[in-house]
Parts: structure tokens; sequence; C-alpha cells
């Protein structure tokens, strides 16, 4: 086909151009070439009648009224094969491991959803070990899910722990607006683990443009649903999808579209959904699960509030713990029938429990807990959370579902659970017979 | 009549395209098909008509690979749906097309691709009710053919109008939608030749033949909602929520368990896994009131999250013109929208490309009317042949923040006879449904009567108060008797509001079994309770509910029930937990 080249600019932003140009094609790919030669990407975002607007990978800085734009006659697209394993990319797909470049196949980059038809009903849990996840809040394989925390937690840890401690054959790590040394976190634990040769890294840091950010995500999950396609388990880690959504504020801004909520767009929603809905478990091939990190103050942000009503439950890290509450998978219920017979009462009467326990927790400002019953759930409060909020603590389901009980046989007596007379029946340890807890007997 | 247009593409802004009329005429709301350079043709829809020959087209596919000069086809004709049997069961993406015969072309919701609604193979056993001669006008009863779990009605299309005689009438017999099953005259004598199958535009209500007002409750099996804030068939609902509060969950379980003929899902730009578990559960569960498979009486349209955003405001419309339809068959329709904020969002993303004038939070200023007039399609019908049919419309809200002081919710919350305000509080509490005990309310009549109603919703606001007491003062401060009547709406919310969606027979909850279940949690809180002391208090209760939660975890047929109900009977009157403790 034949490329065209065009030099009259017309206005140049931070990350958007425009130029009069004919024959383009909506989201085609360009070239930015500058004086001395040198080249950087664009794409086609907008037309109109010969004024064409095109996001610029490398940012607008830099880019001067005597470049020329080059249209590539070619959709945005990134390589494919399974020589990528154990490199690293960068956001606009170009490998920065030193690396020499592959020849390999090119696929189409946010192509369009799965049939839903062809999706299987979750069904299969993953452990992870960690008992805020596997006991009450239960990963399940092609899950969307991504850990909500204030920026500094130690998210990117728990990150790594579930992908390198489960039986993923595929990782593909997004890293967007990654601080160098999050970046070299990830790559050490990948090479610990001796994952490195199922492994792809695509990675966006802060000296990077913005536009190379907002295509990381897209070009993970392309290359992740490939593998999905080929049969493979992949796990895609997005970190950090809050400066994802800041990028595509700043690009949306720069278009002058009206914002919706604190400067974001109107599609926030539909942008992020566009990502994480690739996550599925695929009739007749694998599946693509998506841990992500969305960083926050407050819930109600717009980023962490859209992204919750897309992913299929978040986990909340607060103070170096995973909450209970602000936790949620909602996948949990297709496999936790299937654990243990008691997995399923067992987490709601303990999470039941929680909540009343911080309702004395509010009363206590009061002064007004003095109460034996009262007091008794405020210990169980503790106990809940030095022995099971621990994001980092390594237990088998079994052993953490003991543990919950245990952890009620310590504080409570069997009626005060609201458990059904059948599991306390099976389940419940009598004292000295604690099987995880060390037993206090001060009662 | 109209000369169709034709047109080029001018501008292109994501799924708002500018095009340029050459020739013909445009009508507002027109389904329009735009060529690409592969030979696909992307389908869209006229939402603005602009001077100097400029239309506005929102298109339903990905316009990536689009440029200037693309040629445009006008249709002449609105987005319609395709009425006729087949419907039931099947499940479509907001455009009509069947998933699962679009699955056997492509993996991927390709763009461009077409399948006909409805199975044109499928033959149906056609009987007819009208003779040669007889006089007809849109909407006159044909003949019958019988579908799934019942006689559909085989129409003259609703948009035919004046006296029309039968001219050909089939016999009984085996006939596709594709074949003709009648020839009729109009009075100058122009025949129209009839099929099984017409077309109505989905943005246009079907008018109703007498409207009449929703007073009969609907049973939707989940207590909190048929004793304190009920569904009337005809009537509407709205569940805001926050996300994650149990929305979703609510609606499958609406789904399942609504004593509704016809169930219609609108999955509205939500998870697409979400509809799946619908489609795929559904054929295996059998309804109790039928014995048929549950997916006999439902439709499913689905425009999820990662579905191209034009098509969401559609499949709304697309719904509830196949509810309509199937409110004209005489039958009680529910239709389940998940989520109206996702069509709002929509909207917005359109107006914001058009440039209109933003009202708050950006939604477009006429968000609010599109809403009230969405809802007001719900409604009773009284049918021409005397009989009624319903629908009822469920629609839920995912308000940005969760904070219901906004645009949609404000709207929603105009427009909807019961409101059923999910909390973040009780969810994370694990109090399911997580329906709002006092804020939420209905305007339609409960299973149970007006005293017991308000008998219930008494002792929730007392409860509600004693607890912010205890909260300031200490179970020391306050009297036993405050503790009891606490102690008692604790009770009432833990054994008769709070129920397990996932288990099987909690999970549903018959009207004769409401009944009883109301009974016993009557006797429970008329009781006086004669106990000293906070500690024995909770105890007492502590063993009351336990076992309540047992006998509801059980079958009326299984052993042992009965058994269960007498110990809880004996545990009220205090004789079993007397003799327990001694
Ligand atoms: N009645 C219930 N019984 C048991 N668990 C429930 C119930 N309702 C909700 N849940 C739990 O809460 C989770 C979230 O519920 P749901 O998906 O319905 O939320 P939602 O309000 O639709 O959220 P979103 O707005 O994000 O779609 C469920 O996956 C389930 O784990
Ligand atoms: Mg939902």
């Amino acid at each position: 086909m034949l490329q065209k080249t065009y030099e009259n600019i017309d206005s140049i932003g931070r990350a958007i151009l425009g130029i009069k140009a004919k024959g383009v094609h909506n989201k085609e790919l360009a070239e930015v070439i500058y004086p001395n030669g040198q080249k950087a990407f664009a794409q086609v975002i907008a037309l109109d009648g010969d004024q064409v607007t095109l996001q610029l990978f490398g940012g607008g800085f830099g880019v001067s009224t005597d470049c020329k734009i080059r249209f590539l006659g070619k959709p945005v697209q990134v390589g494919f094969s399974d020589d990528m394993l154990g490199r690293v990319y960068s956001g606009n797909g170009q490998p920065i491991d030193g690396g020499p470049e592959l020849l390999s196949d090119m696929i189409r980059v946010a192509g369009p959803s799965i049939n839903p038809v062809k999706r299987l009903i979750p069904k299969d849990m993953i452990r992870t070990g960690v008992p805020m996840i596997d006991v009450f809040n239960t990963l399940v394989r092609s899950q969307k899910i991504p850990i909500f925390a204030k920026a500094g937690e130690p998210y990117n840890r728990l990150l790594a722990n579930i992908a390198t401690q489960t039986d993923a054959d595929v990782i593909i790590i997004g890293g967007v607006g990654l601080k160098y040394d999050e970046f070299h976190y990830f790559r050490q634990r990948i090479e610990e683990a001796g994952s490195k040769n199922k492994t792809i890294m695509f990675v966006h840091t802060h000296r990077d443009s913005i536009v190379e950010g907002l295509m990381v995500p897209d070009l993970a999950l392309a290359v992740a649903e490939q593998f999905a396609l080929q049969g493979k388990n992949v796990f895609v880690l997005l970190s950090d999808m809050t400066q994802w959504s800041d990028y595509l504020r700043q690009v949306a801004n720069a278009q002058d579209q009206i914002p919706a909520n604190q400067g974001y767009p109107g599609d926030l929603y539909s942008q992020l959904a566009s990502r994480y809905e690739k996550a599925a478990d695929i009739e007749g091939a694998g599946s693509l699960t998506i841990l992500g990190v969305t960083t926050m103050d407050d819930v109600t942000h717009p980023v962490p509030d859209n992204t919750g009503y897309i992913t299929e439950g978040q986990f909340y890290m607060k103070d170096g713990y995973l909450e209970l509450f602000g936790s949620l998978s909602r996948l949990k219920q297709q496999v936790n029938d299937r654990t243990r017979p008691d997995h399923r009462s067992i987490m709601n009467a303990m999470a039941r429990l929680l909540s009343e326990a911080e309702e004395r927790v509010k009363a206590q400002k009061f002064g007004s807990v003095k109460d034996d019953y009262s007091l008794r759930l405020l210990d169980y409060r503790k106990t809940f959370q030095t022995e099971l909020m621990d994001p980092f603590r390594y237990l088998e389901l079994e052993d953490a579902l003991d543990l919950c009980w245990d952890t009620l046989a310590q504080h409570f007596k069997k009626e005060e659970v609201g458990l059904s007379s059948k599991l306390i029946e099976a389940y419940w340890p009598e004292k000295g017979k604690f099987k995880i807890l060390k037993e206090m007997t001060h009662e | 009549m109209m000369q169709k247009a034709k047109g080029k593409v001018v501008s292109v802004n994501e799924s708002l395209v500018g095009a340029l009329t050459t020739e013909g005429s445009v009508m507002n709301g027109e389904v329009a098909y735009i060529i690409i350079e592969d030979g696909k043709r992307l389908k869209s829809e006229v939402i603005d008509v602009k001077p100097n020959d400029i239309v506005y087209l929102q298109v339903f596919e990905d316009t990536g690979w689009m440029k200037v000069g693309n040629l445009v086809e006008f249709s002449g004709l609105p987005l319609a749906v395709k009425l006729g049997p087949g419907i039931l069961g099947s499940v479509t993406d907001g455009l009509q097309n069947p998933l699962y015969e679009l699955a056997k072309k492509e993996w991927f919701l390709e763009r461009g691709l077409v399948v006909e609604p409805l199975d044109i193979t499928v033959k149906w056993h056609f009987t007819p009710s009208v003779q040669k001669g007889d006089l007809v006008t849109g909407g006159t009863v044909l003949g019958s053919v019988p579908e799934k779990l019942f006689e559909h009605k085989i129409f003259v299309p609703f948009s035919i109008q004046g006296d029309h005689t039968i001219e050909q009438i089939a016999p009984e017999g085996e006939y596709t939608v594709d074949e003709p099953i009648a020839v009729i005259k109009d009075a100058v004598g122009k025949s129209v030749e009839l099929k099984m199958v017409f077309e109505w535009p989905v943005k246009k209500p079907m008018p109703f033949n007498e409207r009449s007002v929703p007073i009969d409750p609907m049973p939707t099996g989940i207590r909190i909602l048929d004793a304190l804030f009920p569904i009337a068939y005809g009537g509407t609902a709205c569940n805001p929520g926050p996300f994650g509060a149990g929305k979703t969950v609510l609606q499958h379980s609406l789904a399942r368990h609504s004593q509704a003929d016809v169930v219609i899902i609108a999955a509205c730009g939500e998870r697409a896994g979400e509809a799946v578990e619908v489609f795929k559960d559904f054929p295996e569960l059998i309804d109790p009131r039928t014995g048929k498979s549950l997916m006999d009486r439902t439709y499913i349209v689905g425009n999820t999250s990662s579905m191209p955003v034009a098509a969401r405001e559609a499949s709304v419309y697309m719904a509830t013109t196949v509810g309509e339809y199937y409110r004209k068959q005489g039958l009680n329709v529910l239709i389940l929208a998940d989520s109206t904020s996702r069509w709002a969002q929509a909207l917005r993303e359109t107006s914001g490309r058009k440039e209109e004038i933003p009202g708050p939070e950006a939604f477009p200023m006429y968000i609010s009317t599109l809403i009230s007039a969405f809802y007001d399609r719900a409604g009773i019908e009284l049918l021409p042949d005397g009989k009624t049919g319903s629908l009822s419309i469920i629609g839920t809200v995912s308000p940005a923040g969760g904070n219901f002081d906004e645009p949609v919710t404000q709207a929603t919350l105009l427009s909807t006879g019961a409101f059923w305000g999910l909390s973040r509080a009780l969810s994370d509490a694990r109090k399911y449904p997580a329906i709002d005990r006092i804020d939420s309310n209905s305007k339609y009549p409960s299973l149970l009567n007006r005293e017991e109603v308000n008998f219930l919703l008494e002792l929730l606001r007392d409860g509600k108060t004693i607890a912010s007491n205890i909260i300031l003062m200490g179970e020391k401060g306050i009297t036993d008797e405050a503790y009891i009547r606490h102690q008692k709406a604790e009770l009432l919310d833990a054994v008769f509001l709070q129920q397990n969606s996932f288990h099987e027979v909690d999970g549903v909850t018959t009207p004769d079994r409401l009944r009883a279940m109301f009974d016993m949690v009557k006797e429970i809180i008329d009781a006086t309770v004669g106990i000293k002391g906070k500690e024995g208090i909770r105890s007492h209760f502590n063993f009351i509910r336990l076992a309540f939660l047992d006998w509801n975890y059980m079958k009326p047929d299984e052993e042992g029930f009965e058994k269960q109900k007498m110990k809880l009977v004996n545990l009220v009157k205090q004789r079993e937990h007397v003799a327990e403790n001694v």
C-alpha cells in the first residue's frame, strides 16, 4: 500500500497532534518523522473532513511543525510468538531488554470481545495460600480482580506472590507508570521463582510518554488472549490502572472532551471495561485471568468506583492487611461449595461476627462497651486481624478453615456463632484440641 | 413513498459519524449502513439531522478503519425488532443477533456479522382462527402456534390500520416464520401478504389496548420484597446500590423465582460473565411452576460492557418491545434491566460527542425524560379478548460513588413504584439481600396485610433506635425490655429478612411458606420473655435463631421439618431452653 507523507501540521498538544491529510483511516497507525530522521509512532483517533487528529505515542514534547507524518496503512498491531517468553517490551511493543527484535506474526490489538456463548462459567479455584483470599474471597480462574490500596502498600508483592505461587502457564506483566524499582522488583521475583521463561513484560515507566502507558494493557491483553486461545492458562498483572486512567483523562482533556466526574471522561467505564472484560475462561481453549492494581485514597473516587463496577470483586489492602470489609470475590460462590462442606458457612459466620465487632469499635468511642459479650467480640476482632489478615501468611485452605473454627471456639459459645447444628457437631474444636491457633486459656 | 438517501462519511469520532447526504430524504431514527473498505456493512442509526445535508449517525460497531468518503446507505426504516414465535429461550445481542448463531461463524463478535433474529428453518404448527372473508385489523388474532409453554397468538401486524378482509388464510399445518400464512385486502382492494413475524420500531411504545392500574402483588420468592417492599404485576421497581452490594444477584434471583410467565433479561453494559451464568444455568434448571426448563420462559438480550456502546440503548428498547409483544399475548412479563446507568452513560457519551449542552455530571439534559418514558412502558393491559397482560420492569441503577443523589437515580426514583435501596453497610455485614430495611419503600400491596407489614416495620424502626442507644450507652445503659425488643428486631432480620440466594431451599420462599414463617415470627415477637439480664436474653434469642435457621434450610416435605418447627415453638415458649440449661 502506498504510504503517504504529510507536512502541514496544524496543532501540537501534550499528546495530540492535528494535521490536514486525505484518505486516512480511523485508528490508522502513523509515524512522526523528525527533521533529524528520528521516528515515533502515532495513531489516528478522529477524522473531520481532511482534518486528522492523532495521538502521539512519544508525547507532544519536542514535536515541531517541521516534522512530517507518514500514515502506515495498517492499524496498531503487536507481535506474537512463543519466543517472546522471557522478554521485556515497551508500550509501543519494542523490546527494551537489549535482546534481538523478533520476527513474529502480527496480531490485532484491542480487538472485539469474545462471543459470550464461548465463555465457560468459571469453576476452578486458584489456591493462593492467602487465608483472606482462599477462605473469604476465593480467587477463580478467569477472574478479573484488582487490589485496591493506597500508593505504597505492598500490593506488588502480593501480585508477584500470587502470580508465582500459582499454576499459571504464562504470566504477562503490564506495568503502567511503574517506578524503576517496582519494575526491577517484578523482574527479580519472576527470576527467583524460576518463572522467567513463562513470563513476558510490557513496561511503561514514568520516563516514557503517557500514550505508551495507555497502550500497555492492550498489548499485554492481546498477547495474553492469543496464548489463551492456544489453550494456555494465562495470568495478566496490570499495575497500576489508576495511572492508566489518569493518562486517559489527560488525552481526553487534550481533545476538549466534556468531563463527567473529576475531569475523567464520560467513557471511563467503557474504556476500563473493554480491557478487564478480556478475562475469560474460553470454551475449547485456555483462560485469561486479570489481577490488577488500582491505587486510591478513597473508594468513591471515579477510578476505583468505575473499576469496582466492572471487575469481579476487589482485594482491599490497608495498613499492610487484607481487609475483609471492602474486599469481595464475586466468583467465590462458584467454587466454595466444592472445597469443604463448612467453607461457605464459616466464611459467613466469621464475617457476621466481625461486623458485629466493628459496631462495638464504634461504640468504644463512647466508652459504652463493658459487657462480656462485647468485650469478647473485640478480642475476636484482634485475633482475626493478627491470625488471618496478613497477606503474606501462607496457609493451605484446609488449615485456614481450621484456624477459623479455632478462632470462633476461642472467643464464643457454640450457640453464639449462628452456625447450623450439623456443622457445629462436625467441626467445633473442643477446648485443648485446637488445630492451628495457639489456645489461650484465660477463660 | 420517500426516496431512500445515500451519502458519504465526512467525520469520524469514535461511535459518532457525520455523513453528507447526496440524494434522497432522511428520517431521524432511521437505520443506515456504512460500507467500509473490506465491504463490511456497519449498522448505524440517524440521531441528528443538521443543516447543509449533514446527518449524525451513531454506529453500533467499532469504527476502526472507517474513512472520510466511505459510502452510507440509508434504509428508510427505523431500528426495529422482529416479533414472532421463537424468541423465548433465545439469547441475542442488543441488535437481536442470536449469539449462538453468531458463534458458529466467529469466536469473537466481529463487526458486520448479521444473522436472522428468528430461526427461519423451524416449522411451527399453525392453527388458524379466522376464515376467508372475515374482517380484521392491526392486532386481530389470525391463529396460533404452540411456543414452549403456551399458545403464541399470531397477530395481524399492529401497524396495519383500518378494516381489511381475509383473502387467504393458511390451513392448519406446519409453517416457518418465513412463509406467508395469510393475505388480507384493504377497503380499496390493495392486498398484503402476512407471515407469522412482523417488525416493530423499538423506540415506539406499542399502544395499550386499554390500560389499568397494577394492584396484584407478584410473588418473587424473596421474603423482604414480598413482605415489605412488593412489586405488582405491571409495576415498576428500581434497585440502586454501590458496586458489589447485590444488585445482580437480586436480579438473577428474581429471574429464577418470580411468578411471571415470561422473563426478559436485558444485560445492559454489565459483565458478560453474568449473562453467561444465566443462559448456561437456566436450561438445566426446572421451573417448579411449569415443570419445564427455566430457559423456556426466558429471553436474554445483552449488550455487555465491552460490546459497542452505541447499541446499549437499542438493547434496552429491544427488551421492552419484546416485553410489550408478549404482554399482548395475555401474559405476565417481567423485564429485568441491569444496569440502566450504563444505558444512561451510553447516552452521555454520544451526547458529549455531539457537543450538546451537558446537565449535571455531564448527563444530557433530557435524561430524566427518557428514563420516565422507559418505565412508562410497563403496565397492565386489558386486551380485546377480555384477558389481561402485564409488563413489569425492574431496573438496577449504579450510581457513581454509590451516592443516590445523582441524576440517573433521582430520575428513576421519580418514575418507579418501588424502591429497593441497596446499602453498603448491610452488604459488608453480609446481611443479604442488602436492601435497606428502613429507607426502601413500595406503593404496591404486599402478600401480607397492611397491619402485618406495619407491625414488622415498626419493630425494625424500634430496633434501629435501640441499636444506636446501645452504641451510645452500652448494653448496660438500656432496660431489659428495650434489649428484648432489640433482640426481636435482630431476629426478624436474621431469620426472615436475610435470605441466602445461593441456597436451594432458603433461596426461594413460596407465598405459603412466607405465611407460615411470618406466623412464626409474629409468635416470637408477641411472646413475652420473662428472662432477666442481657446475657440470658441474648442466649435465649441465639437458640431461637439457630433453630429457626435450621428450619429455614429444610424442605417442607423433608423428614424432621415438623419436628424442627415444634422445637422452635417450644423454644419460643422457653420450655426446651430452660430444660437444656438445667
Ligand atoms: N443474596 C445474596 N446472598 C449471598 N451472597 C450475595 C447476595 N447478594 C450478593 N451477594 C454477594 O455479593 C456479591 C456481589 O453481588 P452483585 O454482583 O449482585 O453486586 P452488584 O450490586 O450487582 O455489583 P455491580 O454494580 O458491580 O454489578 C456476589 O457475588 C455475592 O458474593
Ligand atoms: Mg451487578
